[in-house]
């Protein structure tokens, strides 16, 4: 299918545009599915998805199971072709790039999965997890890429004793730790965090929230946070996006949309989200 | 009248290829009265899965039970024969696990697996078991249960899936339901309708329900007790209220902060660091004397090194595992 590219493009306003590190712009996604009879079914997994993230800031892209979440996070890390739209990341156009562009510029989107056992080879040991993206790139030779690599497992948290243990030798909140530093090694503008945080348990989830947010604030890092976890997602985000059925019903200020939700969608995730109390019954530190 | 089970000193340990024995519960007593939601709460590797399946002995090979008896319906699972144990499993006290689509058989359909459970307990007619059949499955899928029944478990989403599960698991008519995270790889909205399941039919069945999850927000407005579980051992159990909103135990309170506030935070605490608890959870293989928590303890004390606190009690119905309240 020839790529398409939407010719309704808003440029007026340019300058404000310019503090957003992505923008994206009627994006759609159509998957074509062969049934075991042979005949063809279209499936729609993103309409006219608009919208943008500021520099350093963090957007939280909420959602049902099946809402398009992680179909917008593989077409964002170009990892995925949209069918249409525009992905503007830091000024260029990115979403019809060719293979040899694209190189480019995925280094600098990078994404961190759900799950960290699935998603680390459990013979590598954590140096060559976190040196190996520099080894793919050509980047840096041996003991460049081997201190690079230490630096990266200091800033997430991994003492330097445990740098030759294997990936299936740590437990689940390091491992998500070895994925975040991964993801930074070739030093990204812009991290997907694809429910990094949901398989977790809520102690060691307060340990990576946590880390996101030092890195955030020491790298100047922005996040697409994809989650289903509302109270997360207003935890960690400048804004909050609410998607339903491939497109983005609500957008705004995470205050803001969580206190006058002006969508069902955005009511529904609010309802449904559970939690211990009232502000006031929250235990005392002694 | 005496409670329905009764756990009592429960330890069981995993045993290594080599012989190394790794303990994952160790003198774990609780109570569930008939019709009571018991929430067992804990963290990876605390044993809240083993307990699970040890109230049924459907450990794996490499485990032990070591000690202790579990009385239900005044009689000892842990010492019956197994063939005792065949009309209790899945049809008095039913198991539903974490992964819907991992516990029900790709290639058969809906309506043949939970007849199967039935032909398993219930010797019937066929006539008569696609009837009780359709009319299990009415009671999770109220609207179409026909075309349910007549799907395979990947025509299903994860959470009519996971009601497929809960009507298999009150197909028999149980008096105790064990579900281990049975909300845990579903969406927010539907975890609410998965819970909404729960709560209409432990009313209508007056069923007792065991509730394992590492989620205390969920527990909230759904169990009556909750029991936390650390490192396998009963850290607290007491009314949910008290536990959720006044935990007592160390460990249950930081366990609480670490929650962010989320909705009902101001814009203040947003993006704020939130309170963690220091290291990890101990390797139970390599366990040294005293409490469990010591390390990672806010308001540890001399003796909490050298010996475990026993469970005190701080009221009839709640009570704490730490030196705090005596012991």
């Amino acid at each position: 299918m020839p790529y398409r590219v939407s010719s309704t493009v808003d440029d007026s306003r340019e300058g404000e545009k310019m503090d957003r590190l992505l923008i994206v712009e009627k994006l759609a996604k159509r998957y074509e599915r062969t049934t075991v009879l042979g005949s063809k079914k279209e499936v729609l997994a993103l309409q006219e998805v608009s919208f943008s993230i500021g520099r350093g800031s963090t957007l939280a892209l909420v959602g049902e199971s099946g809402s398009g979440k992680s179909t917008l996070a593989f077409c964002i890390a170009c990892l995925e072709r949209p069918t249409s739209g525009r992905i503007v990341f830091d000024g260029n156009e990115i979403a019809a790039l060719g293979e040899k562009q694209l190189r480019e510029v995925r280094p600098q989107i990078q994404l961190v999965f759900q799950d960290p056992v699935r998603s680390l080879n459990p013979r590598f040991s954590a140096l060559e997890i976190v040196s190996e993206p520099l080894i793919v790139q050509g980047r840096l030779n041996k003991q460049e890429r081997e201190a690079r690599g230490r630096a990266l497992l200091a800033q997430v948290g991994i003492p330097q004793e445990k740098e030759s243990q294997k990936a299936d030798e740590f437990s689940g909140g390091q491992r998500q730790r070895l994925a975040i530093a991964r993801a930074l090694s070739l030093e990204p503008k812009l991290l997907v965090l694809d429910e990094a945080l949901s398989a977790l348990d809520y102690s060691v989830q307060a340990q990576i929230a946590n880390l996101l947010l030092e890195l955030q604030a020491a790298l100047g890092l922005t996040y697409l946070f994809i989650t289903h976890d509302l109270g997360m997602a207003a935890h960690l985000a400048d804004e909050i996006a609410v998607m339903e059925q491939g497109r983005v019903v609500e957008m705004g200020a995470a205050d803001k949309l969580l206190r006058a939700p002006g969508q069902e969608a955005t009511r529904r995730l609010i309802a449904a989200t559970p939690r211990l109390g009232a502000a006031d019954h929250r235990p005392q530190v002694i | 009248m005496a409670p329905l089970l009764q756990v009592q000193d429960l330890h069981v340990a995993y045993i290594s290829r080599a012989g190394r024995k790794s303990p994952a519960l160790e003198g774990v007593s609780f109570d569930v009265r008939t019709g009571e939601t018991l929430g067992v709460l804990g963290e990876s590797g605390c044993g809240k899965s083993t307990l699970a399946v040890a109230l049924l002995r459907l450990l794996p090979g490499n485990a032990e039970i070591q000690k202790g008896a579990v009385l239900f319906e005044g009689q000892d699972l842990l010492r019956a024969e197994p063939r005792a144990l065949e009309p209790i499993r899945g049809a008095r006290i039913a198991l539903i696990f974490q992964e819907p689509s991992l516990a029900l058989h790709p290639t058969i359909r809906i309506s043949e697996q939970v007849s199967d459970v039935l032909a398993a307990h219930e010797p019937a007619s066929r006539a008569a078991r696609r009837q009780k059949m359709l009319q299990v499955l009415a009671e999770v899928f109220p609207a179409d249960t026909a075309h349910i029944a007549d799907s395979y478990p990947h025509q299903l989403s994860g959470g009519q899936q996971q009601r497929v599960l809960i009507a298999m698991a009150i197909a028999c008519g149980p008096s105790l339901i064990v579900a281990d995270e049975p909300t845990a790889s579903l969406d927010p909205t539907t975890q609410q309708d998965i819970l909404g399941i729960f709560r209409r039919l432990r009313e209508k069945f007056n069923l007792s329900i065991i509730l394992i999850t590492h989620n205390p927000a969920l527990l909230a407005g759904l169990a009556d007790r909750v029991l936390v579980l650390y490192a396998g051992k009963v850290a607290e159990i007491g009314p949910t209220e008290e536990i959720l909103k006044s935990p007592q135990h160390p460990y249950t309170r930081a366990l609480m902060q670490s929650v962010p506030e989320g909705l009902e935070g101001s814009a203040r605490s947003r993006k704020s660091r939130l309170p963690v608890i220091p290291g990890e959870a101990p390797n139970l293989a390599v366990l040294e004397s005293g409490c469990r928590f010591e390390s990672r303890c806010a308001d540890r004390m001399e003796q909490c090194k050298q010996r475990e606190p026993g469970a005190m009690a701080l009221s009839e119905a709640h009570a704490v595992s730490c030196f705090k309240y005596g012991g």
